[in-house]
């Protein structure tokens, strides 16, 4: 029997909801990893019982767990990542050069066509792979070195590299987003890159159409479309319809275009997901009214879907990981927030409900069907 | 042949998934290296978790406490205290008490 499992990342360890189809009751495991922070949790999509987790501690660093069955069990891989070549600088938040520091890896992404690659997405800003099902990591320098590195500042969260797209039919072409420098394109399977940020403009930088230094918080594509991409920004939402050769904004009549996360309705290509958040500097939503904002347009005309999440005394965050849809006949869309729920809709996102409450914070959401 | 007893916070036993006290196999005169050495050798999941990977210096929240001291900042090729390599005490590996998130 098919079933559907939401991979879920908290700060104190990893969580597996699993369902049938029809997605009305859930089964909840865990925590694994109890007490670590699980950044990101991934499968496969080639092998989905193949699941990458990217589990740190403030104590004991970066470990990286596989597991080849699905999730039942796990066995710990290489978690020796080290900058290739002179590790040079970028600049810190005084503005001054401050030497790369591995902290974390905030994503994996698996490949498209081998269960045994991967991709970790590292804090400082840097991109790994993995060849070897995660025993050891090789830096993919051409992006740290390509001539803006030594730019890059970090967020208020660190110099995340936190979003990876693979093009699935563009072999070699992805994407990858990292806070606050921006979003970047490779077109030779990580090799070289160059920064696709034209058209952002960001009132808290210097210039604001700056080549880097925009807080890019998630990017995302439609696997059939993948030149379409879209962006949630620190502030702004936009869409590139050129592989990000050109950015433009489709906030439209959302009430605040601040927030995390960004996704794409996995059979309609120009449906896409927000979450808005107050602002900056009040990360929670608008009155305390938890609202999915749903564009059928690609962008510029939103609608709020509330039916099923909370409309009063609501705080909470939704963090850039913590959204991704499935691909049953009717798109199911998934959202994690700061307060421990993991919202579900079964139906695109007309309605949602609450799968499992009180979870430690949630980092990440990732959804297979199996 | 030396028999060095250690032990290490619960989350890295779990990661290590071993049940309880090491004893560890050593020999000469033993050191805080040549013990982290011989304990990341039998325990390979345990690399870079007590130990930066490149520098070999401990991770800030880590703590190395022996014969009720504070062995955390001695030089890493100090010799270990002769209680430790008797046996009769045990080398601790400690999370340093912090608060976090």
């Amino acid at each position: 029997m098919r079933t559907v499992r939401v991979l879920v990342g908290t700060r104190k360890g990893a969580f597996i909801l699993t369902s049938d189809l029809k997605r009305e009751q859930w089964k909840v495991e865990g925590p694994h990893f109890a007490g670590w922070e699980i950044f990101h949790i991934k499968g496969s999509p080639v092998d989905p019982n193949r699941i990458y987790v990217s589990q740190s501690s403030s104590w004991s660093g970066q470990v990286i767990q596989v597991s080849t069955d699905g999730g039942k069990t796990f066995e710990p891989a290489g978690n020796e990542f080290i900058y290739e070549g002179e590790t040079g600088t970028h600049q810190w938040y005084d503005g001054k050069p401050h030497p790369w520091e591995f902290k974390r890896v905030w994503h994996l992404e698996p490949s498209l066509t081998d269960p045994d690659t991967v991709y970790a997405g590292v804090e400082d800003a840097a991109l790994f792979k993995s060849t070897d099902a995660g025993r050891t990591w090789k830096e993919l320098a051409g992006l740290r070195q390509h001539g803006t590195g030594s730019a890059w500042q970090p967020g208020a969260g660190g110099l995340g590299l936190h979003t990876m797209l693979l093009d699935p039919k563009n072999p070699g072409r992805m994407y990858i987003a990292i806070s606050a420098a921006g979003a970047f394109r490779s077109d030779d399977d990580g090799a070289s890159w160059r920064p696709i940020n034209k058209g952002l403009q960001s009132k808290y930088i210097p210039d604001p159409n700056a080549e880097v230094g925009h807080c890019v918080h998630r990017i995302a594509l439609h696997p059939s479309n993948p030149e379409v991409l879209f962006m949630q920004k620190h502030w702004d939402v936009l869409r590139s319809d050129n592989g990000g050769e050109l950015w433009q904004r489709v906030s439209g009549n959302l009430p605040t275009d601040f927030g995390f996360v960004i996704d794409v309705h996995a059979h309609e290509p120009e449906t896409i997901y927000v979450v808005p958040i107050k602002s900056d500097a009040e990360h929670f939503p608008l009155d305390g009214q938890l609202k999915v904002y749903r564009s059928k347009t690609g962008g510029n005309e939103w609608e709020a879907l509330t039916n099923g999440l909370p409309q009063e005394n609501c705080f909470v965050n939704v963090l850039r990981e913590a959204m991704d849809v499935d691909d049953c006949e009717s798109c199911g869309v998934y959202f994690g927030t700061t307060g421990g729920q993991v919202y579900a809709s079964n139906n695109s996102g007309d309605s949602w409900n609450a799968i499992v409450r009180d979870l430690p914070a949630v980092l990440s959401v990732e959804v297979q069907t199996c | 042949m030396l028999m060095v007893r250690v032990e290490l916070p619960t989350h890295l036993r779990i990661l290590a998934k071993i049940p309880g006290e090491v004893q560890l196999e050593m020999e000469g005169e033993p050191t805080q290296l040549s013990l982290l050495n011989a304990l990341e050798a039998r325990y390979p999941s345990l690399k870079g978790t007590i130990r930066d990977h490149v520098t070999k210096q401990r991770r800030p929240f880590m703590r190395f406490f022996a014969c009720e001291e504070d062995l955390s900042n001695n030089w890493p090729e100090d010799p270990l205290p002769p209680e430790v390599v008797s046996g009769k005490e045990v080398f601790l590996i400690v999370g340093a008490i912090a608060g976090g998130l």
